[in-house]
């Protein structure tokens, strides 16, 4: 029996269509516009003006707070400006437009693709690395990295866990970077290893990828074969399952400890991390490579050209698109992300960040939503619920209001992982409701708890 | 048979007696002691618990009415200056009267004038909608067009126009309660002086992109061209993130503005003719101070409004 | 290029519908209603027409005149209420009990709530009882219907519950009812002709029930509960006294029981959301139906028992809650 989460959870089909193609890299376009929210927390703060001549690589945003991160220029180029633009939910947000020209590198870059599998003794230098090249937890919250790997020092990690569940359906960009960077992953996981001075990584893989599984396996033997800095790495192979890559459900599938409510992985000793965040660490420590490209997927059954590119950050979700053809003509939606958590892009002129993994293109059959009929009560949401909540209830919470019995029915434990509204046969939004429902309960519970400490 | 019938009715007697008594007794001792005069001023109030006082419903702001040494905090928006007189009447207190207030929608971005460039195909909900992006229109300050505050009305009295997709404000029916200004994600709601015969001249547009960006996403969006503000002869009009915003204490409803606006953001409402085009108007002139009328988003809706839903937020 | 659909995540759906969830307990009631045709021919295939057009008509004509909304009959519960309400009626029960049946179904029990999903108690039986209540006698007079295979005249007798109910009315012992009666359990199993359309074959109602659960309709807690249920109860009583109480396997097998298990007591609408109230919902519906077999008046109580767990099920629900994730 393979192991998985404990609660709930649903099959949509996995429609990995594009994980035949290998990765591809895509030129890099006219102008690049990099945003300075790129990750959770403060957005960065722009150190170039209009008309600075900048480098690949080079510091372009500062952050302001604990919780925020360095932002790079993904190109070499002129700053045109800096000001509003709009992201791809048609917000404004502060990006720095550049226009590139030929590649030349900042200093101190290693760009050779030589392998360095010796892992550094000082873990401040490693921390000091991976800030400093802003990299951010790329399996969807794009959460500082250098903060989740420095823990509170009352509270101590005993295991790392690498996430390549790559549990949505349609992704593979996680896949491929497994498949072909393999060895780089495993050094990314040692290198979090020493920081967090754990003695235990397992790298989950949902079984519906056995290449991935074969590949990192073969990686992680032949690199514990040379060093015994990466003893006690393990590949573990995983029913597939939606959400297994649920940070709670990951934990739970692998080591059977459950997240209290409202707690942090770090409450039961577990630290997660995507396989893309790891080989961003090992680009940012053993090759002093800013975060500055990540891989995309381009899929969709009604999209000629499915691809997994390697991409600048801040290039125009249009150019990609246009690069691979053209938006086709019975798409109906474009995702960002995957099609269970991703989101609807209303603007395609938006630029790719750090954390965009793919664009997912939905024809109307596909994606658009049947009229809600009246709930019957089958349980089907609760039956999904990987939480164990009860979404039926919480959405008519939701719509009258009540919230003291919302938080009573734990609607702050919600991961928003869609499978309620995915799995309900009334077509009822329980996830409109229940994901504003739950940002009002987090807001009452914070501000009551606020004050007291 | 008989004995039986007697019995029967006599047990029965004797029960109702006794639990009778009980009843008295828990009655008197579980008795919660209140100001009478709370039950006094909750019958002089409307009775519509709408909460747009900013307390839970009519006998919490009864109750903080008996309690306070004062009524400057307390204003019921339902009954106005009737109700809040028979309330100082029965407490014996001063009242300072209040101008009667109507919520204005301003927003002009009707589907002529602002057209969708995606599909919405979420709950219909303002809320939902503003949580996920920007809208359905280039318009990222506009209305959302899924009525949050005709839901949010207790009074029926804000509807949706079919065909401008924009909500209508009855304003017989409006109470100013506040509960659509608190409703609306956006912020487009505003209370703001209903105006000697309902007349009331307001900026319809919240939009504070620069004038070529909103201009492109609506067609009759403020573009922060500051020609009113010069306009306007009492000061009246401030342009700051590039929209403007009529303070209505100032304004003298001259309808210059209204006149000179180039994308015809500027609504006048209730005049018996049409705003005059570019000739001088006579209306009722008066001195103008310099306005200090404050950000358009967070917009400053008036002064005794923003009382009440501030509290509301606590 | 058309504009872009743009709404909250998820962005796909699973192809489970309410209509296709109906269709799958259609489906799952098609063995049953084949048997049923078989052993009762002409009158079967009447009682079931009827029953379901009336509630299907019903249930369009009081949305579209009364309720004035969009029609729900396309999700097929009332289908599926019509067929169950035909199984539950006696095989030559005429066309207009089958009406009253689904006016009360369907108009009182299903409508006035609301419509499906909001209705307290189930239709199909709630029309039934109404029937029992009301007409005893057609209720429960048995015969009159023709089969087509079966033998050319498939008169029955009363249900074996009835006879030994009657039998221990007057004064008999099991003993000597059953010497009185062949009660073959392998009979009963496949094909018993007695009693209504729905309760010939056990075999078709398991069927039904494998059939659902292969499926994922259904899930199994709620059915067994009340069989294990039932087959404890009356064990314990045959093992007290197996003069008077009936056996087990008699009690699983004959009556309403396993089609009240499988099709009645797992209606979406009308149980508990949860397994453990499900559980609890079903030992519920066990003892009730045990308790008036063994010591009502009526020989069966599988209806009874399933509309009085009904009005509990919202007490059920709040106090029956699944383990939450990471909660004790």
């Amino acid at each position: 029996m393979k192991k998985t989460f404990s609660i709930g959870g649903v099959h949509p089909d996995d429609k990995k269509i594009s994980a035949g193609c290998a990765i591809e890299v895509l030129p890099t376009p006219k102008t690049v516009y990099i945003s300075m929210a790129q990750h959770l927390g403060g957005p960065a703060k722009a150190v170039v003006a209009a008309g600075d001549k900048v480098k690949t690589g080079q510091v372009i945003g500062e952050p302001t707070g604990f919780i925020s991160a360095f932002v790079h220029s993904s190109v070499t180029g002129t700053v045109k400006s800096v000001g509003l633009y709009k992201d791809l939910a048609g917000i404004p947000v502060v990006h720095v437009e550049i226009e590139t020209e030929p590649d030349e590198w900042a200093d101190g870059i290693d760009t050779t693709d030589t392998l360095v599998t010796e892992i550094p003794q000082d873990k401040n230098f490693i921390v000091d690395r991976i800030k400093s090249n802003g990299v951010v937890g790329l399996g969807g919250a794009t959460f500082p990295t250098n903060v989740k790997l420095c823990p509170p020092p009352d509270k101590k990690a005993d295991i790392l866990i690498l996430n390549g569940a790559e549990c949505e359906p349609y992704l593979t960009s996680d896949y491929r970077i497994m498949i072909e960077k393999s060895r780089q992953i495993v050094v990314g996981a040692a290198l979090m290893k020493r920081v967090l001075g754990v003695n235990h990584v397992v790298i989950g893989i949902e079984e519906n990828k056995p290449e991935a599984i074969s590949k990192m396996k073969e990686a992680v033997a032949s690199l514990a074969s040379s060093s015994s800095d990466y003893s006690g790495i393990e590949v573990v192979a995983l029913k597939k399952k939606y959400p297994q890559g649920g940070e709670k459900q990951l934990i739970d599938a692998i080591t059977r400890r459950q997240v209290k409510s409202m707690g942090l992985p770090i409450d039961v000793g577990a630290v997660v991390q995507n396989v893309a965040t790891s080989l961003a660490v090992y680009d940012a420590v053993q090759k002093n490579k800013p975060l500055i490209d990540n891989t995309v997927t381009v899929t969709g059954e009604c999209f000629p050209k499915q691809s997994n590119l390697l991409v600048r950050v801040g290039t125009p979700l249009s150019y990609i698109i246009d690069y691979l053809g053209g938006v086709p003509e019975n798409a109906a939606k474009a995702v960002s992300g995957g099609p269970m958590m991703g989101k609807a892009i209303a603007n395609l002129d938006a630029a790719t960040l750090k954390g965009t993994s793919s664009v997912l293109f939905l024809t109307e059959e596909q994606t658009r939503r049947k009229p809600e009929t009246n709930c019957i009560r089958c349980g089907k949401c609760a039956e999904a619920c990987p939480m164990g909540l009860e979404p039926f209830l919480l959405n008519k919470l939701a719509r009258n209001g009540m919230m003291d019995e919302l938080e009573q029915n734990a609607v702050q434990d919600c991961i928003e992982c869609g499978c309620c509204l995915y799995s309900c046969p009334a077509n009822i939004p329980l996830l409109d409701t229940i994901r504003i429902a739950k940002g009002e309960v987090i807001r009452i519970i914070r501000s009551r708890t606020a004050p007291k400490k | 048979m008989t004995t039986t019938i007697i019995w029967t009715i006599v047990a029965i007697t004797v029960l109702g007696v006794l639990l009778a008594v009980v009843l008295y007794l828990v009655a008197t001792k579980f008795k919660v002691e209140e100001d009478p005069r709370i039950d006094e001023v909750e019958k002089v109030m409307p009775g519509a618990n709408c909460g747009g006082c900013g307390f839970a419903g009519c006998r919490a702001f009864a109750q903080s009415c008996v309690e306070s040494a004062n009524l400057d905090n307390n204003f019921c928006p339902v009954g106005g200056n009737e109700v809040m007189k028979k309330v100082a009447a029965v407490l014996g207190l001063e009242v300072k009267e209040k101008a009667p207030m109507v919520a204005v929608v301003r927003c002009n971005g009707t589907c002529a004038n602002r057209p969708a460039v995606n599909d919405y195909d979420g709950l219909k909900s303002c809320k939902v909608k503003a949580a996920l992006y920007s809208g359905d229109t280039g318009c990222f300050y506009g209305c959302l067009g899924c009525g949050d505050c005709v839901a949010a009305c207790q009074f029926g009295a804000i509807s949706m126009d079919p065909e401008t997709g924009l909500p209508v404000v009855d304003e017989e029916k409006c109470t100013a309660c506040g509960a659509c200004v608190k409703a609306c994600p956006k912020k487009i709601i505003e209370l703001r002086n209903k105006g000697p015969k309902g007349r009331r001249v307001f900026v319809s547009c919240v939009n504070m992109e620069k004038g070529a960006v909103a201009r492109k996403a609506c067609s009759a969006a403020c573009i922060g061209c500051g020609k009113c503000a010069k306009e306007c002869p009492f000061g009246a009009i401030t342009v700051e993130h590039n929209v403007a915003y009529i303070d209505f204490n100032k304004c003298k409803l001259c309808r210059k503005c209204v006149a000179v606006c180039p994308t015809g953001a500027i609504h006048d409402i209730n005049f018996p003719t049409p705003a005059p085009k570019q000739e001088k108007t006579a209306s009722k002139p008066a001195a103008g101070k310099p306005a200090e009328a404050g950000k358009p988003l967070p917009v400053k809706p008036a002064e005794e409004a923003s009382q009440t839903t501030d509290k509301k937020e606590e | 290029m058309n504009k872009l659909l743009v709404s909250p995540s998820p962005h796909i759906h699973s192809k489970t519908s309410t209509h296709s969830l109906m269709l799958d307990v259609v489906i799952a009631l098609l063995p049953s209603v084949i048997v049923s045709v078989l052993y009762y021919g002409w009158s079967a295939v009447t009682v079931l027409a009827s029953s379901v057009v009336f509630c299907t008509l019903l249930e369009y004509l009081i949305t579209k005149y009364l309720l004035r909304r969009p029609t729900t009959i396309g999700d097929l519960s009332a289908v599926v209420t019509g067929i169950i309400l035909a199984l539950n009626l006696p095989p030559a029960a005429p066309w207009w009990v089958a009406l009253i049946g689904a006016i009360v179904a369907i108009g009182v029990a299903k409508m006035t709530f609301g419509g499906l999903g909001q209705n307290v108690f189930n239709p199909a039986i709630t029309g039934r009882v109404f029937l029992l209540i009301s007409f005893p006698t057609i209720m429960t007079s048995w015969g009159g219907a023709k089969g087509f295979i079966g033998g050319v005249d498939a008169v029955s007798g009363p249900t074996p519950l009835g006879i030994v109910k009657e039998g221990l009315m007057q004064g008999q012992t099991l003993d000597q009812i059953f010497a009185a009666n062949d009660f073959s359990y392998l009979q009963m199993l496949f094909v018993n002709i007695g009693g209504s359309a729905g309760e010939i074959s056990a075999l078709a109602v398991l069927i039904g029930f494998i059939y659902m659960l292969a499926r994922k309709v259904i899930r199994p807690y709620i059915t067994l509960s009340v069989l294990v249920t039932v087959a404890v109860f009356s064990g314990i009583f045959w093992l007290v006294d197996p003069a008077q109480y009936t056996d087990p396997l008699f009690n699983l097998l004959t009556g309403g029981v396993l089609l009240g298990s499988v099709f009645m007591a797992t209606d979406y609408v009308t149980s508990p959301m949860s397994d453990k109230g499900g559980i609890i919902f079903g030992i519920g519906i066990g003892v009730i139906t045990m308790l008036i077999r063994y010591f009502g008046s009526y020989p069966e109580g599988m209806s009874f028992a399933i509309l009085i767990m009904n009005a509990t099920v919202p007490l059920i629900n709040k106090f029956c809650k699944q383990k939450k994730f990471g909660r004790a």
